[in-house]
């Protein structure tokens, strides 16, 4: 049974084509029925007024860590779609670090059909190896019909160069992109956080930003060379970006995603808070200088989506010593007010923009089709605004963990509403 | 010696030491003149005065300590505290109990303060945050250890006039080194100049935004260095590749007799344990420049110094 809804005033935006229109929406039975300027419908269906809000196609976080099966003390499908529809998110694709790691068929139809009670859409991103040990491939072609879109060992990066090349050469041929958290682990044998001078004052082991950049520049010339799409994970270095700017004016299949975090805080939050261990993510907050750089990224393209990296940690295992703690903050419900107050804000880029790269940007990566707002469509859309002011508190999480360093931080713009698998939820009520 | 600068505070405005980043000039200055009254204090046969009767002290040390647990221990025994002592190495999580548990359940049993080593950069500062007491760092990984760096400058300022033109220069795995970068704290705010040499792989990369000079060359270093400090190598940086062989150190890095010769003013200083024959020569640690022992005397009156400024409810005069 789904929700009939009419949604009146809003402004709706197209993120392909970033055309907006004033118009009343109306959805029937989880379709769009009618779009135009004034609908009359009896009395009986539900209202919504969205004057003064915009509405776009679903936004999509390719980057989550929803932890089922495995670490459902930190976060459920359940749990981690309820964080996605509270930030605004429709679908999100979920990385296989999980306990089985996402290696086998069974896994991925696990994941889907646990998300079928939940309103979201969840991708699985399915390991490139075998239990995710960087020897021999999963069944790449056996995942991808069981649903996997993406192929990822995640935070077990390919270090095997011949399993990358022969990962793309495969995934090349599943037309789906491999993604790798991009770190040579041997440049990072002890690190908790970037290497700068911050680093230096602390004492703290560094991860320097050439563990990234050389794995970047490894995997744009294997993709170079098998025309393999590789996809990089939460890029957070000046370096790295332009390493992906060079590849892709050369023409290389590789596409780039970069994490509210990256582009809002530096490592000098880590010194700043007494070191918090909110501030200790993997790959760690980095410099001013790499934060400009990621921003320039955004604003040319190199970077094609915004994703989150939402990756929930139990309170307990936040609760320790700095070099004890897990890598990781939430991400889903902070994505949109950090990216309004970082990116529009200051006039980096436009709503329509930033829209973009939550909502066509990732599903082009993912091969996945973007939602349209148009008669006969199903509905999947987002209703938010790009303008109003609120303090981000701990009673807004909605994810199970509370690991987040924003709580008390100022967002800009806020997500009012989702429509999607036939249900209207609004985070606010 | 003479006073820097005449406006030294009559307490400090801090409830902790967690580092020495907020500790101004004159809050330094203020531990040294106390430790100094403690100093003479150890000197008397009777070496113990009542002013922290009813204080309790634990002391929390997750890694492996000698000398630091015992100075902390017999400076509070002479302060009259009473203490507890936990020791335990490696990670507490690992074995179960996280430190904040631990902590909490030694101060259950109601600590005032709290002396604290721990591996993990930080450990102090996140105990300050869930807990009530007030927490001294005795060294949290490669971080901090300012009670060592207050020592340190302690026992220079017995050598010299002026912090103001010295230049002490520090020797060896300055990446790894807690009492380096506490050093690096101390000198430069009471005005000194600070050189960092060691091998390239041994420095970190940013350290210069610390207002050090950089060299890799020793000679560079003893050339304008008044004090020289040489850092305890740890073996198992050469499993880590960070330098080739101890052979190799000792020939680049060490600190000869020769050297001794060569500057005939230059005193010599090693926060302890010394590896003899890497770090120093071994005539170099009994040579009558090198101050390590002295070092180690004033640890007990700078951390007595320490306890009695930052004991809560501290109004006893010394002599009370």
């Amino acid at each position: 049974m789904s929700d009939d809804l009419l949604i009146r005033h809003g402004t709706i935006l197209n993120p392909e084509t970033r055309e907006t229109r004033e118009a009343d929406l109306l959805i029937r039975d989880g379709l769009i029925d009618k779009v135009a300027p004034e609908i009359d419908v009896d009395a009986g269906i539900r209202e919504v007024d969205a004057s003064g809000k915009m509405i776009s196609p679903g936004w999509m976080d390719m980057h989550v860590h929803f932890r089922e099966p495995g670490y459902e003390h930190k976060e459920t499908i359940a749990t981690g779609a309820r964080a996605a529809v509270a930030g605004g998110f429709t679908s999100v694709a979920c990385m296989p670090n999980t306990n089985p790691p996402i290696h086998t068929r069974d896994v991925v139809e696990f994941i889907l059909e646990r998300a079928e009670e939940t309103p979201v859409h969840v991708h699985p991103i399915a390991t490139v190896s075998k239990e995710r040990e960087g020897v021999e491939l999963a069944e790449m072609a056996d995942l991808q019909e069981g649903g996997a879109v993406a192929f990822s060992d995640d935070g077990a990066p390919v270090q095997h160069a011949g399993l990358m090349r022969r990962a793309l050469e495969y995934s090349s041929m599943l037309e789906a992109p491999v993604i790798n958290h991009m770190e040579e682990l041997t440049l990072n044998p002890h690190g908790h956080m970037h290497e700068g001078d911050v680093s230096a004052r602390l004492g703290v082991g560094g991860i320097p930003a050439l563990s990234e950049d050389v794995m970047i520049a490894r995997d744009v010339e294997i993709a170079a060379v098998t025309g393999g799409h590789v996809h990089v994970a939460h890029i957070s270095t000046a370096r790295g970006v332009a390493l992906v700017r060079e590849a892709k004016a050369r023409g290389v299949k590789v596409t780039a995603e970069v994490c509210p975090h990256h582009f809002t805080l530096t490592d000098e939050a880590v010194e700043t808070t007494g070191f918090s261990t909110h501030t200790k993510m993997h790959p760690p907050l980095r410099s001013a200088a790499d934060v400009e750089a990621v921003i320039e990224g955004l604003v040319d393209g190199t970077i094609d989506a915004i994703c989150t990296d939402h990756a929930p940690h139990a309170p307990h295992e936040k609760d320790v010593e700095f070099n004890a703690a897990p890598f990781g903050i939430l991400g889903l419900e902070t994505a949109w007010g950090l990216s309004v107050r970082e990116l529009v804000e200051p006039g980096h880029l436009s709503v329509e923009e930033v829209v973009r790269k939550l909502t066509v940007a990732p599903r082009r990566i993912l091969n996945l089709p973007v939602p349209a707002i148009e008669e006969g469509a199903v509905a999947e859309l987002t209703v938010f605004d790009a303008t109003s002011r609120w303090t981000f508190e701990a009673s807004h999480i909605r994810s199970k963990s509370r690991n987040t360093p924003f709580i008390g931080e100022e967002m800009v713009g806020r997500a009012h509403g989702v429509y999607s698998k036939g249900q209207w939820i609004d985070p606010t009520e | 010696m003479a006073p820097d600068a005449p406006d030294t505070p009559s307490s400090l405005p801090h409830r902790h030491l967690l580092d020495l980043s907020a500790y101004s000039a004159g809050d330094i200055r203020l531990i040294l003149d106390t430790a100094r009254e403690f100093r003479s204090v150890l000197d008397r046969p009777i070496k113990k005065v009542p002013t922290l009767q009813g204080t309790t002290v634990a002391n929390m040390f997750f890694e492996p300590s000698t000398r630091t647990k015992l100075s902390f221990g017999l400076a509070a025994g002479r302060l009259s505290a009473e203490t507890i002592s936990f020791s335990k190495s490696g990670s507490s999580v690992k074995k179960g109990e996280t430190l904040r548990d631990t902590a909490e359940n030694i101060l259950a049993m109601k600590c005032d303060m709290v002396v604290i080593r721990h591996s993990s950069p930080g450990a102090p500062h996140y105990l300050s945050r869930v807990t009530d007491a007030v927490l001294v760092n005795a060294g949290d990984g490669a971080h901090a250890h300012p009670t060592q760096a207050l020592l340190d400058v302690l026992t220079m300022s017995e050598h010299i006039d002026t912090f103001k033109g010295l230049h002490v220069s520090i020797i060896g795995d300055i990446t790894h080194s807690r009492v380096a970068r506490s050093n690096i704290q101390a000198l430069t705010t009471l005005g000194a100049e600070v050189t960092v040499c060691g091998p390239r792989t041994m420095i970190p990369p940013g350290i210069e935004h610390l207002g050090v000079h950089v060299t890799h060359r020793l000679e560079d270093a003893l050339d304008r260095s008044d004090i020289v400090m040489a850092l305890r190598i740890q073996l198992e940086r050469q499993d880590e590749g960070l330098f080739p062989s101890l052979r190799e150190y000792h020939d680049r890095f060490g600190i000869m007799g020769d050297h001794m010769d060569e500057h005939p003013d230059l005193l010599v200083m090693h926060p302890g344990p010394v590896n003899r024959g890497v770090e120093l020569a071994h005539d170099v640690v009994d040579h009558e420049r090198a101050i390590i022992l002295s070092q180690v005397t004033n640890g007990v009156a700078v951390r007595m110094a320490v306890l009695y400024l930052l004991a809560p409810g501290r109004s006893a005069g010394l002599d009370a």
